[in-house]
C-alpha cells in the first residue's frame, strides 16, 4: 500500500525517509489512531525540528523512527534501509533524561557503555568519552553518579552519551522540557554547536515554538491527533545564531508568528484537506 | 524497601535538652528488662524452674556447652546445612527468576503454578524428605531449599518487573546485546529485590534448618535441642535456643550490611555521598 512519495529536491540525498507512516495503538476493544499519515524526508546533515500540539503523536513518531515501536503501516527508511528495530548509527535523547541514565553507573560508565557495545577499542573509547564530556562542560564530573548532578547536568550527560556514540542521526524528544530557561538556552546553543561541529543529522522534537525556530533549518508542523504534516516551514535565518540577536531579529519574529499560527490552527483541529 | 537507620537526622545542632535517647539505647534497655524478668521470675517462684530456669543458669549452661566438641560440631552442621541450602536456593531463584521474568510468555504460563506451589509450607514436605533421604542432612536440605527458594524467586520476579521502560528503551536504542541488557540494566534494577529475597530467604532457611534437625533428627543444633529436652537438661536447652536466636540476629545484620554496601547508588541508601 506504500505509494512512492514524490520526493523533494533533497530526496536523492535523504538520510531519513518517512513514508506514509501510520500508527494505531491497539487498546482493549478500541484502537487509538495516534499518527494517521506522515510523509517527510530529512537530508544528511540537516537539523529539522518537529512541533505540534500536545498529544499530536510526536513521541510516537520518534519512537517509530527509532525502531522502538512498530508502525501500523507505511515505513521508515534510514540510510537506504527500512527500519525494523533500533538501527546502528542512531542515538536517542529521551525526554525523561533522569530515567534514561543508569543510576548504578558513574557518568563516565554511562557514556562509555554504548561504545563498549559498539566494540570501540579502549584508547579510542576513552578519548571519545573525555571529548564528549568536555564538549558539554562536564569534564570534572566523570566519577559522579547521575543522581549527584542537577537536572541540566544530567541532560548534558545524556547528550554527551549520544555525541560520544558518533551517530549519523540524533533523535531528541523534547529534551529540554524540564530544565530552567537559562539552562535551556545554553543547551540549545550546545546542540547547535555540536551539530555544526560533527555534521550529524538531527531530528529535534519540541512543543516550544521559539525553540523550534531558533534551532532548526526547517520546522515540520504537525496537526493534532490523528496526525498528518500541516506544513513544512523553511527557516531562512542566518546560520550563525545567537540567543540575543537571532531572537530579536525581525525575520525570527515573522517565522515564529507563522509557526505559532499554524500550531494554533492545529490545536483547533485544522487539517490540510479542509 | 531497605530501611536505613535514622541517625543522620539526629545530628542536628541545639535542642539538646529534649532529644529522645537513640534507638540502640532503647533496644538495649529492652533486652536488659527481658533478661531481668527471665532471671527474677523463676527466682521469685512465678514460674517453675523446671520449665524456665533463671537466666544466669542458661548462661552458665551455655558456657558448659561451649566447652564440648559436640556443641561446636552441631553448630557447624547447622551453619553448613543453612549455607548450602541458602546458596542453592539463591542461585536457583536468581537464574529462574531472570529467565521466567524476562520472558513474558513464560511468566504468564508459570505464574499460577508459582502461586500454587509457593504457599505449601515446607514442613508439609517432611514426610517426603524422610522417604527420600531418611534422617540424612539432605532431608533437611530439601526443606531449606524449598522454603527459601520461593522467597528469592518471588523477589527476583518483582525486581525484573521493575525495570524502567525508559532505561530499557535506552538500552535497546544503543543496541545493547541481550546479555548486556541483563547484566547492565536488568540485574542492577533487580539487585535490591535480590538482596531482600536473600535476607528473607536466609531467615526462613534458618527456621527450616532447625525445624528439620528437630523433627527429622538430622545433625545440628536442632537435634541437640531435642536431645537436651529428652534428657531433662532444661538450662542447656534454653542455652541452645539462645544460640540459634543469636545466629538469626547475626545473619540478618550481615545481610543488611551487605545490602548497604552493594546498593550505594540506590535511593534508599545513597544519602549525600560526594564523589
Ligand atoms: N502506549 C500507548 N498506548 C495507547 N495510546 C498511546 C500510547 N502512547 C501514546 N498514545 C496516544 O497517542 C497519542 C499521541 O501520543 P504522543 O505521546 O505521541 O504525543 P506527543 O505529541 O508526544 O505529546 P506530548 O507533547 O504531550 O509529549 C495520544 O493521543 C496518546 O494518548
Ligand atoms: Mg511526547
Amino acid at each position: 500500500m506504500t505509494i512512492e512519495s514524490p520526493g523533494g529536491p533533497s530526496a536523492a540525498t535523504a538520510l531519513l525517509d518517512v513514508q506514509r507512516l501510520r500508527k494505531v495503538y491497539e487498546g482493549k476493544g478500541r484502537g487509538v489512531e495516534a499518527v494517521r499519515d506522515l510523509t517527510f524526508t530529512v537530508g544528511a546533515g540537516e537539523l529539522v525540528c518537529i512541533v505540534g500540539p500536545s498529544g499530536a503523536g510526536k513521541t510516537t513518531l520518534l519512537r517509530c523512527v527509532a525502531g522502538l515501536l512498530n508502525s501500523t503501516s507505511g515505513k521508515v527508511v534510514l540510510e537506504g534501509r527500512t527500519v525494523t528495530g533500533p538501527p546502528p548509527g542512531m542515538a536517542v535523547v529521551f525526554q525523561e533524561y533522569g530515567r534514561s541514565l543508569f543510576p548504578w553507573m558513574t557518568v563516565r560508565q554511562n557514556v562509555e557503555r554504548p561504545l563498549k557495545e559498539k566494540r570501540v577499542p579502549k584508547a579510542e573509547r576513552q578519548r571519545l568519552v573525555a571529548e564528549a564530556l568536555d564538549a558539554v562542560g562536564l569534564a570534572g564530573s566523570h566519577d559522579a553518579h547521575p543522581w549527584q548532578l542537577s537536572g541540566g547536568m544530567q541532560q548534558r550527560v545524556a547528550i554527551a552519551r549520544a555525541v560520544a556514540y558518533e551517530p549519523h542521526i540524533l533523535l531528541m524528544d523534547e529534551p529540554f522540557a524540564a530544565v530552567d530557561a537559562q539552562t535551556r538556552a545554553d543547551l540549545e546553543d550546545l546542540v547547535r554547536a555540536l551539530w555544526k561541529r560533527l555534521g550529524v543529522t538531527v531530528l529535534f522534537v519540541t512543543h516550544d515554538i521559539d525553540e523550534s525556530v531558533y534551532l532548526g533549518q526547517r520546522v515540520i508542523v504537525l496537526s493534532n491527533s490523528p496526525t498528518v504534516v500541516l506544513e513544512e516551514v523553511p527557516i531562512d535565518l542566518p546560520d550563525e545564531r545567537d540567543q540575543l540577536t537571532t531572537r530579536s531579529a525581525a525575520r525570527f519574529t515573522e517565522l515564529r508568528g507563522h509557526v505559532y499560527r499554524l500550531v494554533q490552527r492545529a490545536k483547533d483541529g485544522h487539517r490540510p484537506q479542509d | 524497601m531497605t530501611a536505613v537507620p535514622a541517625h543522620a537526622a539526629e545530628r542536628g545542632r541545639g535542642g539538646r535538652r529534649h532529644r529522645p535517647p537513640p534507638a540502640w539505647a532503647l533496644g538495649l534497655a529492652g533486652l536488659l528488662c527481658l533478661t531481668a524478668v527471665l532471671e527474677l521470675a523463676p527466682r521469685a517462684g512465678l514460674v517453675r524452674e523446671r520449665f524456665l530456669p533463671p537466666f544466669s543458669e542458661m548462661v552458665s549452661a551455655l558456657a558448659d556447652q561451649a566447652g564440648t566438641g559436640a556443641f561446636w560440631h552441631a553448630l557447624l552442621e547447622t551453619l553448613r546445612g543453612w549455607a548450602i541450602g541458602l546458596a542453592i536456593a539463591t542461585a536457583a531463584g536468581i537464574v529462574l527468576g531472570i529467565v521466567i521474568g524476562g520472558v513474558p510468555l513464560l511468566r504468564a504460563a508459570l505464574s499460577s503454578t508459582i502461586e500454587f506451589l509457593r504457599p505449601i509450607p515446607s514442613v508439609a514436605l517432611i514426610p517426603l524428605a524422610v522417604l527420600l533421604y531418611g534422617t540424612e542432612m539432605r532431608s533437611t536440605l530439601l526443606l531449606v531449599v524449598y522454603a527459601s527458594f520461593w522467597q528469592v524467586l518471588v523477589q527476583v520476579l518483582y525486581g525484573v518487573q521493575d525495570v524502567d521502560p525508559v532505561a530499557r528503551e535506552t538500552a535497546r536504542s544503543y543496541r545493547f546485546r541481550p546479555l548486556t541488557q541483563v547484566r547492565t540494566v536488568l540485574w542492577p534494577t533487580a539487585l535490591p529485590y535480590v538482596l531482600t529475597g536473600f535476607r528473607l530467604g536466609a531467615a526462613v532457611a534458618l527456621i527450616l534448618e532447625i525445624t528439620g534437625e528437630l523433627v527429622i533428627g538430622s545433625p545440628g543444633l536442632g537435634k541437640q535441642i531435642a536431645v537436651t529436652q529428652t534428657s531433662g537438661a532444661v538450662a542447656s536447652m534454653y542455652a541452645l535456643v539462645i544460640v540459634v536466636g543469636l545466629i538469626g540476629v547475626a545473619v540478618n545484620a550481615a545481610a543488611r550490611a551487605a545490602e548497604r554496601q552493594v546498593l550505594r547508588w540506590h535511593p534508599s541508601v545513597r544519602g549525600e555521598a560526594v564523589s
